[in-house]
């Protein structure tokens, strides 16, 4: 997938797997949703997985609300539509998501029902930071895996941590595979006494600052879950090489302040060290350029302005001559702000290009209300899908 | 309760609001305003890499309290090292650090959802009670996780039944709900989304903390939206045009007009949203409101002053 280009027209064509990634409140899910639509669009058969809750979106996208399992949905088709393109949706439910993965790889029904039903568990699946972004990742493979789709968008969670997606399984695996776990599980299998004094005494140190009943819980569950860990190490191994294929897809989202581009650096950052390139950058809520007049020039003129417009201004002006000018330079203070906020967010996107060369960068204008139905998921879809040629010429 | 008789009897200011809505500006324009009061102030970063130092030209924070400005110290609360202060503090020095290490946090923390926030909180607590400073400004986690991060003592009151964890949440539990050690304060922006957002998490943490909510401060307001707002009934381009030509022929020229109009249709369409929803806000949440401008440039000194003036001397609505 080429970069620099103005559109993510490539990647809508032929990744297989797109990532968006991105810091909360900077229209994550909305771009998910239009990159989905303009796959579908292109002829490809085309899931999103949503984590975010917000109904406003599975109203967009034309249903009541998003369950677990992908639904189709309709209304996307346009004219310029190419055939056998489908797009299905479904929102994250880590909880159940979990559910199924521990009662596939578990060898018995009865290991299953036991790990299901435990404290511990319950904490993991619903509360456990990461969780959420693990199941993403699991939803994901079981998806691309299934063969029903030629390409899977996964809007990753708004977490601070969103990236933590990427090496879910192998953090959930450390955990799992933590000595003191492995501590924990001890007893059932060797006499305590060979278990080292320092490792009891920290075993009755953990009990008296949390409480029995916790670690009780945690012992049950990790003899529980015996045997089922080189199921998750494989999968995570399985879901790391699926990452790192060429045809999977980073795609950044930000707006131009100054929190979401530290957010933005961050991401790349991590996204390089992980070894992956970032292949798109969508900037939304882009306000339009007002001209191309210098806010320092337009300020200058604004303060002649209200001078004329004053009574200290050119004498024998009529009285609605320097209401005018009054009028006219407050508007042209408006402008000088306006320019200023466009002049910067200018070098804002350009700092946001170098930071990251390789990816085609896209930028979403601002719209008057936020994206909220088909038609705006549609005007945003044709932007982010549209071809080279129909892209603008870059200033 | 204005800002300032709430920034002089709460000792703790939690500033929580969805993210992107600049928590991080208002958490180092509070403290700037206060500190000119002559408040010593401290500031809790709970989340981490906000940018928080660098708007004071300052290197990022760590666990050690580090002064940013003249009575402005600040520093990072993080679960791990709470845990291991923690720890220390209960005589389990020796295993403290090996516990951190071997990322016995994760295997706790899943056994006791929510004793990260405790420990934070716990700690937040203990610098309140310690009097290390008049006034902690506590820059919060987003605010999805912020209700959690503020409702998990509750939560682990019944799950843990005894002990020094549940001792901890206990207290946490106590202090929130002491208006006189902590208020809340809540950042949005004068947009839909997080103006909804804004109201859910108000009333949330209101019905589930019982905690003490300040004045909402909105920010990034289009500059005297307010004070243009009338001026603005129409402005297409044909009235700019004719304003050039009647008033001031000499000086501006006329190419300008159509960007000067587009200029004055965009500002007058946004204050008028703007102007929409404030009022929602003010309907569907009876709380002072605080409105600070959108600034263009990136935040330094000079732009906190800015904001911690308008803090300090705009009266709410």
């Amino acid at each position: 997938m080429s970069g620099g280009d103005q559109s993510l027209h490539g990647l809508v064509h032929d990744a297989t797997i797109v990532l968006c990634c991105g810091t909360g409140g900077v229209g994550k899910t909305t771009t998910a949703a239009a990159l989905a639509i303009a796959a579908a669009r292109a002829g490809r058969r085309t899931v999103v997985i949503t984590v975010d809750p917000a109904r406003r979106l599975a109203s967009a996208l034309g249903v009541n609300a998003l369950t677990n399992e992908p639904q189709p949905l309709h209304g996307w088709e346009d004219e310029a539509a190419v055939a056998g393109g489908s797009l299905d949706a479904l929102m994250l439910d880590s909880k159940t998501t979990f559910d199924q993965l521990v009662a596939r790889e578990a060898r018995t029904a009865e290991q299953a029902e036991r790990i299901l039903s435990n404290g511990f568990y319950r904490n993991i699946s619903s509360a456990l930071g990461g969780t959420q972004e693990y199941m993403a990742i699991e939803k994901l493979y079981d998806l691309h895996t299934s063969g029903n789709y030629d390409v899977v968008i996964v809007d990753t969670p708004p977490t601070r941590h969103a990236l933590d997606v990427l090496d879910a399984p192998a953090r959930l695996l450390r955990l799992l595979e933590n000595p003191l776990f492995r501590t924990l599980m001890l007893p059932t299998r060797t006499p305590l006494r060979i278990v080292g004094n320092a490792l009891q005494g920290l075993l009755r140190n953990i009990a008296r600052t949390v409480g029995a009943e916790v670690l009780d819980d945690a012992v049950a569950f990790f003899r529980a879950f015996e045997g089922m860990e080189s199921g998750f190490r494989e999968r995570a191994h399985a879901v790391e090489t699926l990452l790192g294929q060429p045809t999977t897809a980073f795609v950044v989202v930000t707006t131009l302040q100054r929190d979401a581009i530290i957010e933005t650096r961050y991401f790349a950052d991590r996204l390089h060290e992980l070894g992956h390139a970032v292949n798109g950058l969508v900037i939304n809520r882009v306000l339009p350029k007002f001209g191309s007049a210098s806010p320092e020039s337009l300020r200058i003129r604004a303060a002649s302005l209200a001078v004329h417009g004053s009574p200290a201004g050119p004498p024998g002006l009529s009285d609605d001559a320097r209401q005018a000018a009054a009028t006219l330079a407050d508007r042209m203070q408006v402008h000088a702000a306006l320019r200023a906020i466009a002049v910067r967010e200018g070098e804002l996107a350009h700092t946001l290009g170098a930071l990251i060369p390789e990816a085609s960068q896209c930028e979403v204008p601002l719209f008057a209300t936020d994206v909220h139905d088909l038609e705006g998921l549609s005007v945003l879809a044709d932007l982010l899908g549209r071809s080279e040629d129909q892209a603008p010429e870059a200033e | 309760m204005d800002l300032g008789s709430q920034l002089a009897t709460s000792r703790v200011v939690i500033v929580a609001g969805k993210g992107g809505v600049g928590k991080t500006t208002i958490t180092a324009a509070l403290a700037v305003a206060a500190a000119r009061e002559g408040a010593n102030v401290l500031i809790a970063e709970v989340e981490g890499k906000s940018g928080l130092a660098e708007a004071f030209g300052k290197p990022p924070l760590d666990y050690h309290e580090a002064e940013l400005a003249p009575r402005i110290r600040a520093r990072t609360i993080t679960p791990d090292d709470a845990l291991v202060e923690y720890l220390q503090d209960h005589g389990l020095g020796r295993f403290a650090r090996r516990l951190a290490k071997t990322g016995a946090l994760d295997v706790v923390a899943t056994a006791v959802p929510g004793i990260r926030d405790i420990l934070v909180l716990g700690k937040i607590k203990q610098l309140e009670r310690s009097n290390t400073a008049d006034l902690i400004i506590v820059d919060a986690p987003a605010a999805g996780h912020a209700i959690t991060f503020l409702t998990s003592a509750a939560g682990l009151l019944n799950a843990a039944r005894v002990g020094p964890i549940r001792q901890q949440a206990q207290e946490v539990v106590d202090m929130l709900a002491d208006d006189e050690r902590v208020s809340v304060v809540l950042v949005t922006l004068p947009e839909a989304t997080p103006i909804t957002e804004c109201v859910e998490t108000a009333y949330a943490l209101e019905d589930r903390v019982g905690v003490a909510l300040g004045p909402v401060i909105v920010n990034s307001c289009t500059p005297d939206a307010r004070l243009l707002a009338g001026k603005w009934p129409v402005a297409d381009a044909a009235t700019t045009e004719q304003l050039l030509v009647e008033g001031t022929r000499a000086e501006v020229e006329l190419d300008g007009a159509a960007a000067l109009a587009e200029a004055c249709t965009f500002h007058a369409g946004r204050v008028t949203r703007e102007t929409a929803e404030l009022a929602r806000l003010n309907r569907l949440l009876p709380l002072a409101q605080l409105h600070l401008p959108k600034l263009a440039g990136p935040i330094g000194l000079e732009e906190l002053t800015v904001l911690a003036d308008r803090l300090t001397y705009e009266r709410a609505t």
